[in-house]
């Protein structure tokens, strides 16, 4: 029996944050995951925007988080070695009505506390967003909004938490759970014993909670399809660009991302089933035609990779909160949009609630608060390319030529954990580029099998079921 | 910084070819970069025959025909070849930034030929609706797979686009027990050659859907199946005309793309619809002394007119190198 203070279920960006944040105190945590690795749910497809907090509601939850998560990310960012950049967000308007709408949403963000909001008209759009449609009249904006890519943002917060004494269990789906004085956590891998749980699970937080009595919430999936552009494309934006909200539609976007592909989407649309990840024409079409509003230049040629996210919708707002029902279990449940954002300031008021309900805090002597940035020579000058050539000749052997990926960079995302073919991708970059892994993937899956030591039949695409291989000539 | 008078990018049919001939024009100083750990590019995942039959009058398998270029290529001093070299920088000046293991350097060339090929087409490309599990492969990637790897990556294979590499990895595949269940061309005819069409669809039963495209690709894992529709002259979706297919496999073989990035960033001007250099004269750039041949070039059907153009393109990097001495 694996015993532990606290178990967290769900290795999003929710239980990553809540794990690095605890791990500061002397407590036995547990992280568990049911896929092959940590961000394959809700944390991987997502449009990778650190929110300002221009878009919530005075007294939400999430308006509160949002702007407190976006503050702590840039702290946190730096501390594990992770990118933030903070471009800046324009949301733009197309009349005269429409300036007085920006007036309202200025007001509104500003009583939340967003800092430095502007209204900037068309002389300063053309000078700072020169590809912007001449439609465009008027913008507020935003320069705290920035980016970040979410699933290194998942795997250094874990990484740092496992640094700091958190045992990561992946491939461990949690099937049932008996409350007593203690938790008894069935898995598919072990059984767990803690005092408390908490229940970040995602699009399934609602089966977790049924596993312990809770049943006043349900979750339901709202699909967002989203289009990257080549890199090429890298400066048609120079901010986050969003259309002015409607009562209808949050509105779709012209997003940057840390890799420097443009991505166009979300849509938002109910969706039937919670692993319904698929893109539809129709979805597209509705993307193009509408950022080409804002940037009439983006175009469908210049796609080289879709995705679709679900949104884990539980009501309007986030649902965090001790379960006094059942004592020791902390639910954080409907983290849709800004979740990313939120989850620092999430993760501080986990902790909070688990104090105010008995747990005993007490900090570590030493807390290891930063980790060393992982080398991409994606993102460094060459003079730097040329001293980790000459310290380590694996960084000279390129793997991916798009998007110039060493043997050596590939090595490591495997000894920090990487498992299958998309958590190298998600890692590293290799495969993310416009040959789409044409060149790259047969090395890579040989790399794979040689650093983990098992037959090329077992490597995978992202877990069980997704291999590549179907049979291995002896 | 080192400095050659003509640097080749390429060690392909296109590269090799350009080095030879430039060599036999006289120029002595050439430097072929590869970014492989042989010689050889694509053919050498090419091991069906068909390659050489109007440049040597024989029938030679893609391996077969490379040979004869690399034995030439060591046989000749004046040629340095470099492997697992990759050019990640290049400017207008012609000086480029190449990595090894263990080393980066900067090179620059009076004379630069690119021999860099053509990458495939992907499912993103042809924006294929549906799920992204795994069995969705480019052919290419799907060729050397089986050729160079020895792994067989599915059982049950659909092909989209009847290129020539998608015929020839339909009987591959159906050579190593794999089911093909079918390669759809959303065109009315087929782009790939009609020998492809006989000795790879028609001598092994596998149906050929013209006018047909993929509208979806399903499966969680895995793929599962795809969803098949008749489109109409404007290639769009006949209503009622759709059908599934179960398959683990998809393959695309849905065109080729010339790789000219680097080139493009040196600041050639670029055909956005081919990908292809802008230019007045077969194998030039707008930048003088910077030359493009083969699939880079222009995608050809086979390797004999690769060899064609790269050698006249020698013969033009040459030219230039002794005008401007
Ligand atoms: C299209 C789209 C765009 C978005 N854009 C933004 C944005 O720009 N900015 C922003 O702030 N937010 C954005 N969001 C929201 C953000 O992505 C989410 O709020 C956030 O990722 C939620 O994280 P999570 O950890 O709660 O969920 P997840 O990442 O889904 O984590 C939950 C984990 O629990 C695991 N799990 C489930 N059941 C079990 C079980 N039984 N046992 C073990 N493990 C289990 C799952 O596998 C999963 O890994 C967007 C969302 C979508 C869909």
């Amino acid at each position: 029996m694996n015993e532990y203070d606290l178990i967290i279920i769900g290795g999003g960006v929710i239980g990553a944050s809540i794990a690095r944040e605890l791990s500061r105190y002397k407590l036995r945590i547990a992280l568990v995951e049911k896929e092959a690795e940590l961000a394959f749910g809700v944390s991987k497809s997502n449009s990778g925007i650190i929110h300002p907090g221009t878009q919530n509601k005075p007294g939400s939850l999430k308006g509160r988080l949002c702007v407190e998560g976006n503050r702590l990310t840039r702290i946190i960012a730096k501390e594990v070695g992770v990118d933030f950049q903070a471009v800046g967000e324009l949301i733009c308007a197309f009349s005269d009505d429409d300036i007085q709408n920006l007036f309202a949403l200025k007001k509104q963000a500003e009583d939340i506390g967003v800092p430095r909001l502007e209204i900037v008209y068309k002389p300063w759009l053309k000078i700072n967003e020169p590809n912007l449609s001449s439609e465009v009249v008027a913008a507020l904006y935003a320069p705290t909004a920035g980016i970040i890519s979410p699933y290194r943002w998942v795997y250094d917060l874990a990484e740092n938490a496992a640094r700091n004494g958190v045992d990561v269990f992946t491939n461990t789906k949690v099937t049932a759970i008996e409350s007593g004085k203690v938790f008894t956590v069935h898995t598919t891998n072990a059984t767990f014993e803690s005092r408390y749980i908490i229940n970040a699970a995602g699009l399934y937080a609602d089966d977790i909670a049924r596993m312990v009595g809770i049943d006043d919430f349900t979750i339901t999936a709202r699909k967002g399809e989203e289009f990257l552009l080549d890199k090429k494309r890298e400066y048609i934006a120079n901010h986050l660009l969003f259309p002015l909200p409607t009562k209808t539609s949050k509105g779709i976007l012209v997003i940057k991302t840390s890799d420097g592909n443009p991505m166009v989407g979300p849509t938002a649309e109910v969706c039937e089933s919670k692993e319904d990840l698929s893109t539809s024409d129709e979805g597209l079409a509705k993307v193009f035609a509408s950022v080409r509003r804002m940037i009439p230049a983006i175009s469908e040629r210049d796609i080289i990779a879709y995705f679709a996210g679900l949104r884990p919708v539980a009501g309007e707002d986030f649902i965090v909160r001790h379960e006094d029902r059942v004592p020791g279990c902390i639910t954080v449940a409907g983290i849709q949009s800004p979740g990313l954002t939120a989850a620092p300031a999430i993760a501080v008021m986990v902790v909070d609630l688990l104090k105010k309900n008995g747990l005993d805090l007490k900090k570590k002597f030493f807390f290891h608060r930063h980790r060393q940035k992982t080398d991409h020579l994606f993102a460094i000058p060459f003079n730097r390319t040329k001293q980790l050539i000459q310290k380590d000749p694996e960084y000279g052997d390129i793997v991916c030529r798009c998007e110039m990926v060493s043997v050596r960079e590939i090595k490591d995302a495997i000894a920090r954990g990487a498992r299958t073919l998309d958590g190298i991708k998600f890692r590293t970059r290799a495969q993310a580029g416009r040959c789409h892994g044409g060149f790259c993937t047969a090395r890579i899956m040989k790399i794979l099998a040689e650093e983990l030591n098992v037959p090329i039949a077992n490597i995978t695409k992202r877990g069980m079921g997704s291999e590549m291989v179907v049979k291995e000539r002896t | 910084m080192r400095e050659y008078e003509l640097v080749i990018v390429g060690g392909g049919p296109a590269g090799m070819a350009a080095a030879l001939s430039a060599r036999e024009h006289g120029i002595n100083d050439i430097l072929l970069l590869e970014r492989d750990r042989c010689l050889g590019g694509i053919l050498n995942q090419c091991i069906h025959p068909g390659f050489g039959i109007t440049y040597y009058k024989e029938i030679l398998t893609g391996p077969e025909y490379a040979e004869r270029f690399i034995k030439g290529i060591h046989a000749a001093p004046e040629i340095d070849v470099r492997l697992q070299a990759f050019v990640v920088d290049l400017n207008k000046e012609k000086i480029m930034t190449v990595l090894r293991p263990g080393s980066m350097e900067r090179i620059k060339a009076k004379a630069l030929i690119m021999a860099t090929g053509c990458r495939e087409r992907t499912r993103e490309m042809a924006h294929i609706a549906g799920t992204r599990p795994s069995g969705i492969y480019p052919a290419g990637l799907a060729q050397k797979m089986i050729n160079m790897e020895g792994w067989l990556p599915g059982n049950e294979v659909v092909v989209v686009g009847s290129g020539d590499i998608g015929l020839i990895m339909a009987r591959r595949f159906s050579l190593e027990g794999a089911m093909v269940k079918g390669v759809v061309e959303i065109k009315p005819t087929c782009s790939g050659l009609i020998r492809n069409v006989v000795q790879c669809l028609e001598d092994f039963n596998i149906p050929l859907y013209l006018g047909h495209k993929i509208a979806r690709i399903c499966g969680h894992d895995r793929v599962e199946r795809v969803t098949v529709v008749r489109v109409n002259d404007d290639l769009n979706e006949i209503p009622g005309s759709a059908f599934d297919i179960t398959c683990d496999t998809v393959l695309l073989s849905a065109g080729l793309i010339p790789e000219n990035e680097l080139i493009e960033m040196a600041g050639v001007k670029i055909d956005k619809n081919t990908n292809t250099p802008i230019s007045d004269e077969v194998n030039t750039t707008s930048i003088p002394g910077l030359f493009v041949c083969g699939n880079a070039f222009k995608v050809y059907d086979v390797v004999d007119w690769v060899t064609k153009d790269s050698e006249e393109a020698g013969i033009q990097a040459a030219l230039y190198i002794k005008r401007n001495p």
